[in-house]
């Protein structure tokens, strides 16, 4: 359990969130059971996995995809899903041996 | 100017949401309340009003409606009662901890099964501990006003809970008195625009409601909870004091009549209140001191202020239109609650006697509540009651 210390008085009522975008706060990496493993250079930047990815977490600079944010990628695999099947350039591997292979 | 007009209590209640002109009403109907949503479809379908009617397939959408549109920013009634209030539960719940002041007229009714459609507070006792404000009416006046109050306490900046307001199935809802309907303009000075703390239509200030909330801050949105009806009190004293500024009638947490000077006290919610006062009064002309609290809020409980009140007699006949089975001598919740209060609050020592009456409609008389008000006198002679609980009327 998280304790930031603030008390009953100092969050908003109701549950209620006020900030626009706080997602990008929760860190949701840890869920994780497989490992998107992205090969850029296969990699054709067509961005379904971005269109499709729940979680935000396709990174992309200038129309180019530059890799997954692996802090908030809940493993989900849709981003290997969509992957064009002449592409294919994202594997889900479970991430003990992701973790093994490729680092934390 | 006001009028007066004879009206039953559902047909109040529907002109006073004519005069609240609520943005969303999303009703399904019950009896003994349809003629409320359906007296207010017909002032919708004349334009009488600019409300948004929803007409919804059941209960719980009915108040998943109701929940939407508060949170979006609207001003929202309902109305229902027994299997209705039943069907709702899962979303009674959720209004109250998304913190959405809605209005809602319960009806009350005794709860299937055998299936039956009169009056008992099954009801709206099942939800007590849901986190509304729960008020009680003895008749179509009180119903009418307490429509206006509603809104206004559970908007309050203090309190933002929503607020089920209840009358008795056919007996008020069904039956014709004179009600003073008070001038359009001065109803709707007395409830003012709704200014929603955190509509959701607002898109320059976007928040989210409803998200997951676990073990690290759920109980802090409890306790918060707790604090909103810690204020309610307060509320519901200064908007009823300035409703009997503005209108004649003040309100507050109960009514009491012939209990100064009484030695023993009969507390009974709803229209039963009236047929007491009947009682009382038959037995003040033999000359027993005799008197009659009618508690209007039920939540939240006012168990200091009601101890306060009661602390003078010699004996209290607690009567309950309803059953929390399996609780303490399977006696009713308002008893429980007033014995917790007077062992707290009060002196402890106070004979007190449940009496659980008028189940499923069976008619509750003055010469029953008269048998009540002698057993009282009784104990207040002995010190003790001859039974915990009395199922007033029951066939043996």
């Amino acid at each position: 359990m998280t304790n930031d210390g603030t008390g009953w008085k100092d969050i908003p009522i109701g549950g209620m969130i006020l900030e626009a975008g706080n997602a990008v706060k929760y860190l949701t990496g840890g869920w994780r059971a497989f490992r998107p493993i992205w090969d850029g250079d296969r990699c054709i930047h067509c961005l379904q996995c971005w269109v499709m990815c729940p979680d935000s977490s396709i990174m992309v600079d200038d129309g180019k995809m530059t890799g997954i944010d692996l802090v908030h990628c809940k493993g989900c695999g849709i981003c290997a899903e969509v992957c064009p099947p002449k592409v294919k350039c994202i594997e889900m591997v479970e991430e003990a041996k992701a973790a093994e292979t490729e680092g934390k | 100017m006001s009028e007066f007009r004879a009206l039953d209590g559902n047909s109040a209640v529907a002109e006073a949401m004519r005069q609240i002109d609520p943005d969303v009403v999303a009703a399904y109907p019950i009896t003994p309340q349809t003629s409320t949503v359906q007296t207010f479809a017909s002032f919708v379908a004349d334009g009488l009003v600019q409300t948004e009617f929803v007409t919804v397939e059941s209960e719980h959408s009915a108040m998943s409606a109701c929940v939407g549109a508060s949170a979006a920013g609207a001003r929202v009634m309902t109305a229902t009662g027994s299997a209705g209030l039943a069907l709702m539960w899962e979303i009674v719940y959720v209004a109250a901890s998304n913190r959405l002041p809605i209005a809602m007229l319960i009806v009350n009714r005794a709860l299937s099964a055998p299936i039956n459609i009169h009056c008992d507070h099954s009801d709206s006792m099942g939800a007590r501990d849901a986190g509304w404000v729960h008020l009680f009416a003895e008749n179509p006046q009180e119903s009418y006003d307490n429509a206006f109050q509603a809104l206004r306490i559970g908007e309050h900046p203090d309190v933002l809970l929503p607020v089920m307001f209840m009358h008795d199935g056919f007996i008020t809802s069904h039956g014709l008195e004179r009600v003073e309907v008070y001038d359009d303009d001065a109803v709707k000075d007395f409830i003012g625009e709704y200014n929603p703390t955190y509509p959701l239509l607002d898109w320059r200030n976007p928040v989210t409601y409803g998200p997951l909330d676990f073990y690290d801050y759920y109980f802090e949105h409890k306790r918060q909870q707790v604090e909103a009806m810690e204020n309610v009190k307060q509320v519901i004293i200064d908007v009823g004091r300035e409703f009997g500024e503005r209108f004649g009638r003040t309100y507050g947490l109960f009514e009491t009549y012939k209990l100064d000077d009484a030695e023993v006290g009969l507390v009974v919610l709803a229209s039963t209140a009236g047929t007491a006062k009947t009682a009382v009064d038959n037995l003040r002309q033999q000359g027993l001191k005799v008197g009659l609290l009618k508690p209007r809020v039920f939540r939240p409980f006012p168990a200091e202020e009601l101890a306060d009140a009661l602390q003078h007699l010699k004996a209290i006949a607690v009567m309950d239109r309803s059953i929390s089975f399996g609780a303490m001598g399977n006696a009713g919740p308002l008893f429980l609650e007033l014995l917790a209060a007077l062992q707290v609050y009060g002196n402890g020592r106070t004979p007190v006697a449940n009496y659980v009456f008028g189940l499923g409609g069976r008619d509750t008389v003055p010469s029953q509540i008269e048998t009540v008000l002698h057993d009282a006198l009784r104990m207040a002679d002995t010190g003790q009651p001859e039974r915990l609980v009395t199922y007033l009327g029951v066939r043996e």
